[in-house]
């Protein structure tokens, strides 16, 4: 029968659809749901803590250096027992991120000598002043963990003297 | 004719477009929704409770926009091209009968604005009419593409108004007037008392040539081709903005309502259903509900179908649609004529034989569509 095999082919079309009427809905109501983002997601920057709340970042500015879009400044200042910030010598005194010119590739993540800047999860970063979009250290920086000191903490002499620690497995 | 009529037509005539723009705004928001839904999506659902006050948001911002006009369009024509769409597409619904007549508050209220005895004769002028509108609009922008969009409508509109007219001539044939009550009053009675004596059921290929011509009529996928956005951006209406684009837009939705009463009134029964006879208020309920079948058929078929190309729209129009509508209008003739002369079980001839008719078409197309150079061209 050719003489109805295009009505069939039509009437298959048009009941494809229908069905689809009643299927479930796939949308994500976006600002009341939210779909986890996956593991290796580029969000925006977290400067990270040590347990005891001193800093990972250690003002190397090796991030900016591998910065391909120069969105990164750093500016370091020396550390001491009396005002520690971070591990060994120095400490980031400015860490900022122009959020306009970061490209999210993650090249600060690998460049970072103690794992202090991460990518995270963060993609919400609308803004709507240019100068926002200068991210300072304090947005930058995760609050102290649960039961430890702020920075800078007073600590005795001799005991953060390695700015990047020691390595425990070298395979890792 | 005294003051009270022209009272009671102005106030109708209100009522009617209002009612229209109302049901403009709102087919939006139906359409919107019966695409998302078959497209696995939600649809609007921000303004309002199931986004009922979309349309709403949506006239606001088409307000507040701003008007451009291109830099050497024809300023005047630019200007009332939207007007001549849009005026026939709501005064086309001015024959359309709603409901049955009734007395209200010792008033005898008729529920049609004119009872014309050419009422489908007045609706083919009419509907021609807002041809110009588009055309105008695609040759005063000064824009090809909107240029090529209006090209295509003209000669898309005017080929299929054709076998629209023949479809029109066999209900008009069936119901022997051109009357649009005569044609819903001669739907009323029923077969064995419970078939409605609808035209569909008489001329089911008068009716499906009516319900494909009217798409590209209204210039709805799969035959809109004059804003076919792949091809030529918007079409038509590629310059226009702000509220002189909701105006054109306003006119290809009432159209779309405009033509789905009309198809219900003339092949589907018009306002007749059960019930009518005893409670006429349900007379513009089952009209509703009629028009409200038909626009979902149309929004089903535009999520359903590709776009059909422009040689093969034409080929269609003139090559298939035209000549078998012509032999439409000759078979419900004859049968019409042997069902008062001989036996008044010749009317089988009308649905038998057009379908026989409309299955030589679809068989010979077929043929066509499968020789070995058409698919070259």
């Amino acid at each position: 029968m050719r003489v109805v095999e295009p009505f069939v082919e039509m009437a298959r079309g048009l009941w494809t659809t229908l069905n689809y009427l009643f299927e479930k809905k796939v949308t994500t109501q976006y600002p009341e749901q939210k779909k986890p983002v996956k593991p290796r997601f580029r969000g925006r920057h977290v400067l990270k803590r040590y347990e005891n709340g001193l800093e990972k970042c250690i003002g190397c500015a090796l991030c900016a250096a591998a910065c391909p879009a120069d969105a990164i400044f750093v500016e370091s200042s020396e550390n001491t027992d009396e005002k520690r910030f971070s591990p060994g010598d120095r400490y980031a005194s400015t860490y900022e991120i122009n959020m306009l010119r970061c490209i999210y590739c993650g090249f600060c993540e690998d460049a970072c000598p103690t794992e202090a800047i991460v990518l995270g999860d963060q993609y919400e970063l609308s803004f709507t002043d240019r100068k926002q979009a200068i991210y300072p250290k304090e947005m930058l920086i995760e609050p102290a963990p649960a039961g430890a000191q702020p920075t800078p903490q007073k600590t005795e002499p001799g005991v953060y003297t390695r700015s990047v620690p020691a390595m425990k497995d070298p395979v890792d | 004719m005294t003051l009270g009529h022209v009272i009671e037509w102005l106030i109708k005539g209100f009522v009617l477009a209002l009612i229209l723009l109302g049901g403009f705004a709102y087919l939006t928001l139906y359409e919107r929704k019966v695409l998302a839904w078959m497209q696995s999506r939600i649809g609007p659902n921000r303004a309002g409770p199931w986004g009922v006050l979309q349309p709403i948001a949506d006239a606001v911002k088409l307000i507040f926009k701003e008007e451009l006009t291109p830099a050497n369009a024809d300023k005047l024509i630019f200007l009332l091209a939207p007007v001549i769409t849009v005026v026939p597409a709501v005064v086309i619904t001015a024959v359309i009968p709603w409901g049955p007549s009734f007395d209200i508050f010792g008033y005898h209220l008729n529920l049609y604005i004119a009872d014309l005895n050419v009422g489908v004769l007045y609706i083919m002028s009419v509907a021609s009419i807002a041809v110009y509108g588009i055309v105008l609009a695609g040759w005063s922008s000064n824009n090809k593409y909107a240029m090529l969009g209006g090209l295509r409508s003209t000669a898309q509109m005017i080929s299929y108004e054709i076998a629209l007219g023949l479809s029109f001539v066999s209900a008009i044939l069936l119901a022997g007037s051109m009357r649009m009550l005569d044609i819903v009053a001669a739907q009323s009675q029923t077969w064995f008392g419970f078939i409605p004596k609808w035209s569909v059921l008489l001329q089911p290929v008068g009716t499906a040539i009516f319900l494909i011509a009217t798409l590209a009529e209204v210039n709805r996928a799969p035959f809109d081709m004059p804003e076919a956005e792949q091809e030529l951006t918007a079409g038509y209406h590629t310059e226009y903005s702000g509220m002189k684009f909701a105006l054109l837009f306003m006119a290809e939705y009432t159209k779309m309502i405009a033509i789905s009463a009309i198809g219900a009134t003339l092949f589907f029964g018009g306002y007749n259903g059960p019930f009518v006879s005893r409670f006429p208020w349900l007379g513009p309920v089952w009209m509703f509900a009629k028009i409200f079948v038909l626009l979902f058929g149309m929004i089903w078929v535009r999520a359903t179908f590709p776009r059909i190309r422009y040689d093969r729209l034409m080929a269609f129009g003139w090559k298939v649609l035209l000549p078998l509508s012509l032999a439409i209008v000759f078979i419900t003739a004859v049968g019409i004529v042997l069902h008062d002369q001989v036996n008044h079980w010749f009317l089988l001839v009308i649905p038998v034989g057009s379908l026989l008719v409309a299955g030589l078409a679809v068989a010979s197309i077929d043929r066509m569509l499968r020789r070995k150079d058409y698919a070259r061209r």
